[in-house]
């Protein structure tokens, strides 16, 4: 098992309700982080509406989580014209 | 320099930190929170930033601004938190020696900050209710925007 954190922004945090957590979870990629969580939370995101950032760095959802990794899964951003 | 602030962005201040003895054009932009947006009637916007790659994008897209377009400096202000109808969400200012290519800069630093840096905003509606804009029916955004 590995510790990582998560952070949750805009309607991802209102939905899972809190902005942050720490999870021990099984070693894994990014991917397979988002689509656990989302069927337990019921996020209404689907992965391809979203981009993920680990260590404050955009990555591809392949990447492998390791040990202390700060995932941030981030929805579509304000737009606007 | 790109930053972020929670209270209100001031203009004339900022527009100084542009000055630069070579320029001789400085254009800015500033973004307002308007009332209204696909005729819902709007009473409030919150801005909610995820704060170190928000920094880290907006500080990337002023770097770029000034290696594509023939600039002197660039600067962009984002407002984050509860704002009201009026205030300024976002300042941009690009000082150049010659006005064309700040027109193109500025342009091109608030079209890119809309698509690549990590804020968002909740917009609050005269009905009562309120929605995370571009979260709930996207896809198009997101595949353009990198």
């Amino acid at each position: 098992m590995i510790n990582i954190t998560i952070r949750y922004y805009a309607q991802l945090r209102d939905e899972r309700g809190c902005a942050e957590e720490t999870l021990a979870c099984a070693s894994g990629t990014a991917a397979g982080l988002y689509d656990d969580l989302q069927r337990e939370h019921g996020f209404s995101l689907d992965r391809q509406n979203l981009k993920v950032a680990i260590d404050d760095e955009f990555c591809d959802w392949s990447m492998e989580l390791r040990e202390g990794h700060r995932v941030v899964f981030i929805p579509p951003v304000a737009g606007g014209t | 320099m790109f930053t972020l602030t929670e209270t209100p962005i001031d203009a004339a201040a900022a527009v100084k930190t542009l000055q630069d003895p070579a320029a001789g054009a400085a254009v800015t932009f500033e973004g307002w929170v308007r009332n209204h947006n696909e005729s819902r009637n709007v009473t409030r916007l919150d801005y909610e930033a995820y704060p170190e790659m928000a920094i880290q994008e907006g500080t990337r897209i002023l770097e770029e601004s000034c290696e594509r377009f023939d600039i002197l400096n660039a600067i962009c202000i984002h407002r984050t938190g509860s704002l009201a109808i009026g205030d300024m969400a976002v300042w941009v200012g690009v000082a150049s020696v010659h006005r064309g290519p700040a027109f193109e800069a500025c342009e091109f630093i608030i079209d890119t900050i809309k698509t690549r840096v990590p804020i968002w905003k909740k917009e609050t509606y005269a009905d009562g209710n309120s929605d995370w804009i571009a979260c709930h029916a996207c896809g198009a955004a997101v595949a353009d925007s990198r």
